[in-house]
């Protein structure tokens, strides 16, 4: 029972996406695709046990799968029309695995289907994490904070919304291409972010979605190899992955400038700029290889004892010329601070929306650094306790709490 | 929406928690407050003594505190007001309970309506 457990664990990680990508895209129905693949995994768990694991797992699911499909489909009268398509699809799919090739993979199209406009954006990333990787919504829901009924329901409208707006399941044509990808490239970063606070101040605090994450940039690098951006992303997740260990030591949040780099991975940090490395080559800077880059800064003023603080002044330049998000111009501001530059620091973050800055914890974390530079400690320990006051984690607190009584 | 906050930690922790440790706590919480009162969220909200002070009255007469025989006690409220429940939960789980205990969110009912 435990093998036959283990190969059908087995194979829903490693396969779970491309057979659920390869059956909705044949179906344009993700939900049924869904129920019928589950279906198709318990048939697994009950039959394999007795008569063994199948030779391939993966098409013996497939053909399980479309047939659950089709049975489904004939029970509900309303998707006959289906059948025709269906049965061929389940030709071509036994055709395929006959041959002993791999069957297509359509996890690009799925990706795009995710982050298509007329799915809700809050939504886009949950999606891909549930039909790409196959996570469950109780855990998706913890990532980004919200109640698991309520998850669930979200990403069944959101299927429902596909299948009744007919999105269709084709790869868009290059100029509808790239705000798309944009938007999947977004996707794909926001579960990395999920859950841990995007902070200098609270890195600590994880929700293990970052390996996910990583998987779907590797993807989409795969499926995409022109696309800067794409290297862009997967080299800005490594770069930042590759610190995790050394961020936080016994409860302790420990910054950058402070961190022991025995404990970074090194081998991801190569990784990481092999990928941006590819990134530039491709001759089209965007807002992720820009991050990536400093990341990139960062690691090797560590590394190689390199000052960057001028450096990392014109990267952020760049990247709020090209997409002033609150994150880019929070960080601009701490470059410039560590550029000696606290005033103009000062000046850039006043010039910031406030209702975009009121509950954004790393803007109240640097200027309240920026302000202690300044001498101006009342309004320093202000900021320090606005920061305390919208932390996620203990780490971060008391990192800041300390911060604050030194002022 | 109002939520009520049930704020619910390991009450004889904190008793028995050195100085230092307390002050840190404190001064998230004060953090915490302030946080919510800038962002007019707050509407209430109060860190309760010990549960061996509590008192529990039904018809049948009053009974001492502690209470439950569960580690956790009710040690705090606030009362938020905020869009909906992912706000709610947002400020909930920067509520500095939530890194070592649990704080319990309820929608509380909207009785003027």
């Amino acid at each position: 029972m435990s093998d036959a457990r283990a190969a059908a664990d087995e194979t829903a990680r490693t396969s779970y996406g491309r057979l659920l990508a390869w059956l909705s895209s044949r179906t344009r129905d993700v939900a049924a695709a869904e129920d019928a693949l589950a279906d198709a995994f318990n048939a697994a768990l009950e039959t394999w046990p007795e008569r063994g694991i199948p030779q391939s797992p993966e098409a013996w699911l497939l053909t399980t799968a479309r047939r659950k499909l089709i049975d489904n489909a004939r029970r509900q009268k309303t998707r006959a029309d289906n059948i025709p398509a269906l049965t061929l699809a389940a030709e071509e799919a036994e055709a395929a695995i006959s041959n002993n090739s791999p069957f297509p993979d359509e996890r690009l199209k799925l990706l795009f289907i995710c982050a298509h406009p007329a799915i809700d954006e809050t939504i886009r990333t949950p999606l891909m994490l549930q039909t790409v990787l196959g996570l469950d919504a109780a855990k998706i829901a913890s990532a980004f904070l919200v109640s698991p009924n309520a998850m669930s329901g979200r990403l069944v409208r959101a299927k429902r919304k596909i299948k009744s707006a007919h999105i269709p399941f084709e790869t868009a044509d290059k100029e509808d291409l790239a705000p798309r990808l944009t938007a999947v490239l977004e996707a794909i970063y926001a579960s990395y972010g999920a859950g841990w606070n995007d902070t200098s101040g609270s890195e600590s605090q994880r929700s293990g979605l970052a390996g996910e994450a990583i998987y779907l940039a590797r993807l989409l690098t795969k499926l995409l190899p022109d696309e800067p951006e794409g290297w862009g992303l997967l080299a800005l997740m490594l770069l930042a992955e590759a610190r995790t260990n050394a961020r936080c030591t016994d409860g302790q949040y420990i910054p950058l400038r402070e961190q022991d780099t025995n404990l970074w991975n090194l081998d991801m940090i190569k990784y990481g700029e092999t990928a941006l490395a590819t990134a530039w080559r491709l001759g089209e800077p965007g807002p992720f290889q820009i991050e990536a880059a400093i990341q990139s800064a960062h690691v090797s003023s560590m590394l190689y004892k390199k000052n960057v603080t001028e450096d990392l002044v014109l990267l952020y330049e760049r990247l709020v010329e090209l997409a002033p998000t609150i994150g880019a111009c929070v960080g601009y501001a701490g470059a410039l601070a560590s550029a000696s530059k606290a005033e103009d620091a000062l000046k850039c973050l006043d010039g910031l929306d406030a209702r975009r800055t009121e509950k954004y914890q790393p803007f109240w974390a640097v200027r309240a650094h920026i302000l202690s530079v300044l001498n101006q400690t009342d309004d320093a320990a202000e900021a320090y306790d606005r920061a305390i006051g919208l932390a996620q984690d203990n780490a971060a607190r008391k990192f800041l709490l300390e911060k604050k009584s030194a002022l | 929406m109002n939520y009520l906050f049930l704020l619910y930690d390991d009450e004889d922790a904190w008793d028995a928690m050195e100085e230092a440790k307390r002050n840190d706590i404190f001064g998230s919480y004060m953090a915490y407050t302030e946080a919510l009162k800038k962002s007019n969220a707050h509407v209430a909200g109060a860190p309760l003594n010990h549960s061996r002070e509590g008192k529990r009255i039904r018809q049948a007469g009053v009974q001492d505190g502690p209470f439950a025989d569960g580690k956790e006690q009710l040690g705090g409220f606030y009362l938020v007001d905020v869009k909906d429940l992912d706000e709610a939960l947002e400020w909930a789980a920067r509520c500095p309970c939530a890194s070592y205990g649990y704080v319990e969110v309820r929608p509380a009912w909207n009785v003027e309506q």
